[in-house]
């Protein structure tokens, strides 16, 4: 692999193909039971029991904020390690892991809606379709976004 | 990088200064006693060795002048006193400052040997003759790690002379190759069976030291630890597999993995266990330091040392424990002469003492000294604005006490450079509570006090009580439980009242807060008590409060490994952590505290009068606080803060009779004083209007009053705002609650007032 050249691994939120550099996924696994958590951020989907190990749980549709899944569609879970550890995103399907060069990388343009861009680093230009590079840390990172409003001090 | 010899050197050294402290301490109450002072000797002899070996001039320097003078105490040329002790454990600090200089940069550091050295230096001035061993400084000895020298041994059965031992080691340093003992035979000082018999001793001492303990990274630990966590998890799931399967022979495997899993997870966490004597070890020195620059005499004891605890608690409990010895000291105890002119003995008494309980760990610090000054603290709590005058002069004892556990509180008179700078034990009561445990104080006055902490065993692995609420699974620490209520039948109906929004169910006599789970955590659903048969409550403690949590079912209690949540969920204060249930699926971790404070039903009293003091003086910011409303005469509304009212009561104007000038009832068995508020605050009294007397019951340290109010109108839980400042002392204001001016009465001063002014009722 050339040093132009990163490898991605694909997924699908609502048709369009986001992609994650293949070195921070952890795993890719089946829909898995979750546990919810009462009170937490909306698009916390609950914890996840991946191998004795506690993981919580991100839905990305509600995090780029495009709208829930079908009744009965069940998401994939994309483990991706984190500055603060496993988090899994769960995804609507997997794609393959695609090779791409730094040639076809465009930053991300302004037209998208905001909430996508923040959480976007750029679109790689494949022969097909467009891949669009999550940012991670920024995904799993909910400090910004709304969150529980804890009562007053007392 | 540090040399790996230093690295060795530290570890192995900084247990030889620890046992020397105890030693020295030990070895200052029995000055005969030749088997402290050669233990003392071959741990000093020891340090000077190793540290020459490898280059460690300072060390070998400073531990030399201090063996010579422990030859001398050994061979009785010198008899030991508070001088020479303390010169040196002078030495085992300067060891220490000399240790952790090298821990931090690998290099002896530039400390001045200067002082200690001239101190031993004076002892030794006054006897000339060198000793025989001292002056053997210059071989270092082959084996760092030496175990015990032949010669000592022979020495100390008393099969040679030291002298012969003496000479033989002159031999051998103007170049005999031989090994001691041969040297010994030849000159005949001692037969050849006796040497064989000491060189077995020797290889036993060697052996024993050697495998009965290994060193183990703690790093390694803590993972093997987590490991056993999830086999834990695993066997839990193969469990619960077995109540559908028959096979007979997966049916017996299933239950010896069980067994085995059980007895690892003791085993593994038995390796991580400490004793308390760990800690406490210290104690002894730090006492006899304090002692001397006090001018106190103390001895200190104590029991329970081998009660063990994880690692991460002992580590946890290091600190505040010690500031609570170096606070008895200074605080507690007094000097001679005042304990004398008491009636006490001079000496005063430290006593530690530690056990198991339920689970937990025990810790009690007790000293027999002066006591808590109840009514200083409590000056000083008001001085400090801490609480009222009103709330001091009605605190029980205890609670006085217990103000000393808050922020910027302390009563030395002077501040020493001990303790007494007003920092401390809310750090004390702080840092034991992050680690889950609890913290007490008793005290009586002139004849001691005792600081009594629990504290959980281990944190990993704890005891839960599980509950399904809303079709999801909770675990309740056991820690914080008291005891389940079950209501069936017609109490389920009636069980739990409302004043207005707040529930409560009468807790044998006294009122329990009520909190559904299923409301605080918005799941939505019915409320499980007006469908079922049954509710289930399961009482709380937190923070000293009780409360009850309304749950749809209680399931099982079950050991459960915590486990932390991600920083996203960090933020929600209902929850401790998640677990993994038998059936493979998470579960969450109340946080009884958290939740407590949540629902409002845990009120910090001390906080609650510290802000509504603020708020009468007009500087608050409005607190969030639950109040009952109600009215008096044609006044209109009254508001009294719920933390006060312990009971709602309802008395028929029959019952009322007079004690003295004072209107009375009885009471669960007792006398209730009544106080009238609308005669109390000269309000027009409203009409007799016949019907039962509403009653507000208020309880302080085992004494009610009752305040007899014309109307419960609600309880309400907002901001309040004290918008102007009465100036009558027994209202804290007015502030508007539900769009009505109400006036906040202040109860302990109107109680005070009427009990002052005999105008009770």
């Amino acid at each position: 692999m050339s040093a132009t050249q990163q490898q991605f691994c694909t997924f699908y939120v609502q048709g369009l193909m986001y992609g994650v550099e293949v070195e921070t996924v952890q795993e890719v696994i089946r829909h898995l039971d979750m546990t919810g958590v009462p009170l937490a951020p909306d698009v916390v989907a609950g914890l996840i029991n991946l191998r004795g190990q506690i993981v919580t749980a991100i839905d990305l549709r509600r995090r780029l904020g495009v709208g829930d899944r079908r009744e009965g569609e069940l998401p994939m879970n994309v483990v991706v390690r984190t500055a603060d550890g496993a988090v899994s995103l769960l995804v609507d399907e997997i794609g393959d892991v695609v090779e791409v060069e730094e040639k076809d990388f465009e930053e991300t343009p302004n037209s998208l809606p905001s909430t996508s861009r923040e959480l976007i680093r750029g679109v790689y230009k494949l022969n097909k379709e467009l891949l669009l590079v999550l940012n991670t840390q920024r995904s799993v990172n909910l400090s910004a976004s709304a969150g529980e409003s804890e009562p007053g001090t007392h | 990088m540090m040399d790996e010899f230093i690295q060795e050197f530290l570890i192995e050294g900084s247990e030889l200064l620890d046992q020397l402290d105890r030693d020295f301490v030990e070895f200052e109450k029995n000055p005969n006693s030749k088997e402290l002072v050669a233990r003392i000797f071959r741990a000093i002899h020891t340090l000077k060795g190793t540290g020459g070996t490898i280059g460690l001039e300072k060390i070998e320097l400073v531990n030399h002048a201090g063996e010579s003078v422990l030859c001398r105490l050994r061979d009785g040329k010198l008899s030991l006193n508070a001088d020479i002790t303390s010169a040196l454990l002078r030495m085992i600090d300067v060891d220490r400052q000399l240790f952790a200089s090298l821990e931090s940069t690998g290099q002896e550091g530039e400390i001045d040997l200067s002082g200690v050295l001239h101190s031993l230096n004076l002892i030794l001035a006054g006897d000339e003759k060198s000793c025989a061993a001292a002056a053997s400084a210059g071989p270092k000895p082959a084996t760092p790690a030496e175990v015990n020298l032949l010669g000592e041994i022979l020495v100390s059965e008393g099969a040679v002379a030291e002298a012969a031992v003496a000479a033989a080691l002159n031999l051998q340093q103007e170049g005999d190759a031989r090994p001691i003992g041969e040297i010994l035979v030849h000159n005949g000082a001692v037969p050849q069976t006796t040497v064989q018999d000491a060189l077995q001793t020797q290889s036993d001492s060697r052996e024993e030291a050697v495998n009965s303990n290994i060193r183990v990274d703690v790093n390694l630990l803590d993972k093997v630890m987590n490991l056993v966590g999830e086999l834990v998890l695993a066997r839990n799931q193969i469990l619960q597999f077995t109540s559908n399967q028959k096979d007979a022979a997966f049916l017996s495997t299933a239950q010896r993995l069980n067994l085995i899993t059980t007895e690892l997870q003791e085993g593994v966490m038995k390796t991580r266990m400490q004793p308390i004597g760990n800690v406490w070890n210290k104690f002894p020195r730090i006492v006899r330091d304090l002692s001397n620059s006090t001018g106190k005499s103390v001895r200190i004891e104590m029991a329970g040392t081998q009660t063990e605890l994880d690692k991460t608690i002992i580590e946890a409990i290091k600190d505040p424990l010690t500031h609570v010895v170096r606070n008895s000291l200074d605080h507690g105890i007094e000097t001679s002469a005042e304990r004398v002119a008491a009636g006490k003995p001079a000496q005063g008494l430290l006593f530690l003492r530690a056990f198991h309980e339920g689970g937990q760990v025990n810790i009690e610090i007790s000293d027999d000294g002066a006591g808590l000054d109840l009514d200083a603290i409590r000056a000083k709590g008001v001085e400090r604005g801490i609480v009222s005058p009103a709330q001091a002069a009605k605190m029980t004892d205890r609670e006085a006490a217990n103000l000393i556990f808050l922020a910027g509180f302390s009563t030395a008179r002077k501040v020493t450079n001990i303790s007494g700078r007003g920092v401390g034990m809310d750090v004390v009561k702080t840092n034991i509570e992050k680690i889950g445990g609890t913290v007490d104080i008793a005290s009586t006055r002139g004849h001691g006090t005792t600081l009594k902490i629990k504290i959980p065993l281990t944190l990993a692995i704890i005891p839960a009580l599980v509950v399904t609420t809303g079709g999801e699974r909770f675990a309740i620490p056991q820690v914080s439980l008291v005891e389940l209520v079950r209501l069936e039948g017609k109490t389920a109906e009636t069980g739990i009242e409302m004043i207005k929004e707040a529930a409560v169910y009468r807790l044998r006599g006294n009122l329990l807060p009520i909190v559904y789970l299923n409301r605080e955590l918005k799941l939505g659903g019915q409320d499980g008590e007006r469908t079922a048969e049954a509710i289930n409550i399961v009482v709380l403690q937190a923070d000293g409060e009780q409360f009850g949590l309304v749950v749809d079912e209680i399931n099982d209690t079950e050991e459960i490994v915590v486990k932390p949540l991600s920083k996203q969920l960090k933020g929600i204060s209902c929850f401790a952590g998640a677990t993994i249930m038998g059936d493979g699926k998470v579960a969450l971790i109340l946080d009884i505290l958290g939740l407590a404070q949540r629902a409002s039903v845990a009120g910090d009293s001390h906080e609650n009068a510290a802000s509504s003091d603020r708020e009468a003086a007009g500087e608050g910011g409005g607190q969030r606080e639950s109040w009952l409303l109600f009215r008096v005469g044609e006044r209109g509304k009254l508001a009294v803060p719920l933390s006060m009212v312990s009971r709602l009561e309802e008395f028929d104007p029959q019952t009322v009779e007079m004690s003295g000038n004072h209107q009375v009832v009885q009471y669960r068995g007792e006398i209730m004083p009544l106080v009238r508020v609308a005669d109390a605050l000269q309000l027009a009294a409203q009409a007799e209007r016949g019907g039962p007397m509403q009653v507000v019951v208020h309880s302080d340290g085992g004494r009610s009053v009752g305040l007899v109010v014309d109307e419960i109108l609600d309880i309400v839980d907002q901001h309040v705002t004290i918008t102007s400042k009465a100036e009558d002392p027994r209202l804290l204001g007015s502030a508007v609650i539900h769009q009505h001016v109400t006036d906040l009465l202040n109860v302990p001063e109107l109680v005070m007032s009427m009990a002052g002014g005999g105008r009770i009722a």
